[in-house]
């Protein structure tokens, strides 16, 4: 929270003072009253609010329902919509996905929940070949409206077989959409996009990221807001070297935005939004402009989405580049569950401000890392 | 013969289309007949917490023509598909269904095109029967934009979403949970039909079979279950890969039905028994007896698994097409000499 204020802030040019106001003070800003909202009830409110717009769309899941949902996101809805629409599953992911993907290819529009993306593996190839697959097999006949959401990546303390990021997983499929939301904005207009697009889209949230609050917009609460699929966002504006970043990590790389600033490096960063497809115009048009660019995700770093943005870079703007590419990711070991050794497991601000610091030559360059 | 015949599209497509009742070959107007007619199941059915349904099955000799007929026509186009793969004209895989024509004839003659079909990969039949024609089945073997899913999809992949047939689907049980899906959809927008989600005897063991019927009882959902047991997961016959191959009993809480899936009759029986059950009282599991002549695809003579005379034994006491053609020759509804004009042109 407190970055967040410092990034408002900071967008708007504030003195040093302004850096160490308290949230509360806010409220004293009467001219720009802006609302404060948690990705969670961001989520909420988009379900809610597209549920009600289209009778096709439900939610299914484990303990979407009686219990509320796992993480609270589905809060309110069983009793709002009724049993018929907010469907508590059994512990079975295979047979209830493949039971969504077959009411989305009847023409109904599904939601389906994974407590975490962890649990999709059960289920992994009704998404890939019953869902992402079927509109090109078909070649036009079944189309398959249907969102997989739920947590993704690493929480805290939760080990290795609950820890894994998928985004490279699923967006290597064609025939996917996948987006990962960062902030509140994103949460809505992303969930909202996704649950009203004609194919199948992997959403992948942040545990981490549900109690975060996020200032939104007017436009942002309407119910008819939603963002564009396939649109990276910078978060920050910057001329010396592209960050880019989704999920969590956004978070992450502001904050090593900000100590940068402070020796003289201005980075941009850019909110991917959207794995798949992957924004390359907006990333390529950056690095055209910066020079130099870092990539930041929290899953292992082979073949992750990091390599893939780096393939891009290097394909279409390498005449442009004034530093080999950087990319930072998860260690390549099952997540541990030591606080220390979990921390050492996942990008850390210091890590972000070192990467960009060795893309300017600002600092002595690593051997590759393995 | 069949190749050149299927090579000119024009006259393909008009013979195809040209009701049964406009051929110059059947004289008599008992091919319109509609007279109701009562016959008897080869064996009476077997049940499992439910009652059996009855067998004595009411027909007419226009429904048993056109059994005929169109078995026949699947028939053929199986054992053309043959010819074209063996000549290099048809790639990758090619599962075939004949013997087990019966079960989506008599299917089709207990449901409607507004009630849901979805099957694994051996669904070029099933196809047909949904009111796919010839000629996208075989534009679809042999990658031609034509085919029912313009090329792109292949031997295993034939969907009719107009008539209520889902694919088409290549990875082994896949299909069951999909197919409860559509049973879901079906209630969930109160259209008052069915899905049937069929598959073999390989896949019955699959455990997301066990959850898909879960939540199916759970949720009460018009979901029929049709296990086509042809005895053969691939090369590994039943008694190898299940414990229990009464498939039709696997379904435990839900109600089963053992079906003589060789006798299209029964199967038509069988399978307007189910819709009723299932739009009322939820899933229900039909076990059809059946065998495939052909191994498992293509690259499988099928014979290494099993012996020649069994398969010249199913064919000569149990042909689903030799069944009906029989019945009609007893009823007196047509002559050999017509039936046979009917089987070598698939009019």
């Amino acid at each position: 929270m407190w970055g967040i204020i410092r990034q408002k802030v900071a967008a708007g040019g504030g003195s040093p003072v302004a850096r160490i106001r308290p949230v509360v003070s806010n409220l004293r800003n009467y001219s720009s009253a802006v609302k404060q909202m948690m990705v969670r009830e961001a989520l909420n409110s988009a379900l809610d609010e597209e549920m009600s717009a289209d009778p096709k769309v439900f939610l299914m899941g484990e303990e979407v329902g009686e219990y509320q949902g796992a993480y609270k996101i589905s809060k309110g809805l069983l009793e709002k919509y009724g049993p018929e629409r907010v469907l508590d599953t059994p512990i079975t992911e295979a047979g209830f996905t493949g039971i969504g993907v077959g009411a989305a290819y009847y023409g109904l529009k599904p939601v389906v929940e994974f407590m975490t993306f962890n649990f999709s593996m059960q289920a992994i190839d009704h998404i890939i070949n019953s869902a992402a697959k079927s509109n090109y097999m078909s070649s036009g006949q079944i189309s398959v409206p249907i969102v997989f959401r739920g947590p993704n990546g690493a929480a805290a303390g939760v080990g290795a077989q609950h820890s894994h990021c998928y985004a490279a997983w699923y967006a290597s499929v064609p025939g996917l959409k996948v987006l990962s939301p960062y902030s509140s904005e994103d949460a809505r207009g992303l969930l909202k996009a996704a649950i009203r697009d004609p194919d199948p889209v992997v959403f992948l949230e942040n545990e981490l990221l549900y109690g975060e609050s996020f200032p939104v917009s007017a436009e942002v609460l309407d119910s008819s807001f939603c963002l564009p699929i396939g649109k990276a966002k910078i978060e920050r504006e910057g001329k010396d070297v592209t960050i880019t970043a989704f999920s969590k990590i956004v978070g992450l790389s502001l904050k090593a935005a900000e100590i940068l600033a402070k020796e003289g490096i201005s980075a941009e960063v850019i909110n991917l939004r959207s794995i798949r497809p992957l924004d390359r115009s907006t990333i390529n048009a950056s690095v055209r402009k910066t020079n130099r660019l870092v990539t930041v995700e929290e899953g292992f770093p082979q073949h992750g989405v990091g390599a893939e943005i780096c393939a891009s870079v290097i394909e279409e703007s390498f005449g442009y580049l004034d530093a080999p590419v950087e990319r930072i990711a998860g260690a390549d070991v099952p997540m541990p569950y030591a606080a220390n050794l979990e921390r050492m497991a996942v990008p850390q601000v210091e890590d972000i401000v070192r990467a960009a610091k060795r893309a300017c030559y600002r600092s002595v360059p690593m051997a590759a890392a393995a | 013969m069949a190749l050149s015949k299927l090579s000119s599209p024009s006259s393909l497509s008009t013979n195809i289309l040209k009701p049964l009742t406009n051929s110059f070959l059947l004289h008599r107007p008992i091919s319109t007949d509609t007279t109701p007619l009562t016959i008897e199941t080869s064996v009476p059915f077997t049940s499992h917490q439910c009652e059996a349904p009855s067998r004595s099955v009411e027909t007419t000799p226009k429904e048993l023509l056109s059994f005929f007929r169109q078995m026949a026509t699947m028939r053929r186009m199986e054992i053309a598909a043959d010819s074209l793969y063996k000549a290099k004209l048809v790639r990758g895989f090619c599962h075939l269904y004949d013997g087990q024509e019966a079960v989506a004839i008599g299917m089709e003659a207990g449901i409607t095109k507004k009630d849901s079909i979805i099957t694994a990969y051996r669904d070029h039949c099933t196809f047909l029967g949904r009111g796919g024609t010839l000629l996208e089945v075989f534009s679809e073997l042999m990658g031609r934009k034509d085919g029912c899913s313009h090329g792109k999809g292949g031997s295993m992949h034939f969907y009719k979403k107009d008539s209520g047939f889902y694919g088409g689907h290549g990875i082994v049980g896949a299909q069951i949970p999909l197919g409860c899906g559509l049973a879901f959809a079906q209630k969930y927008s109160k259209d008052e039909t069915v899905t049937f989600a069929l598959y073999g005897d390989g896949a019955a063991n699959q455990g997301q079979l066990f959850e898909a019927l879960n939540i199916a009882a759970l949720w009460d959902l018009p979901a029929i279950l049709v296990c086509e047991n042809n005895h053969y997961g691939m090369g590994t016959a039943e008694w190898r890969a299940a414990k229990s191959p009464s498939y039709y009993k696997r379904g435990d809480y839900v109600p089963g039905l053992k079906v003589d899936g060789m006798d299209a009759l029964a199967v038509k029986q069988a399978c307007k028994f189910a819709k009723e059950h299932a739009l009322k009282n939820g899933p229900m599991i039909l076990e059809m007896d059946t065998y495939r002549y052909h191994g498992h695809s293509m690259s499988d003579p099928g014979s290494t698994y099993r012996t020649r005379d069994e398969i010249s034994g199913v064919r000569q006491e149990r042909d689903p097409i030799e069944r009906i053609r029989k019945l009609i020759l007893a009823h007196d509804l047509a002559t050999e000499k017509e039936l046979k004009s009917v089987s070598d042109l698939c009019l």
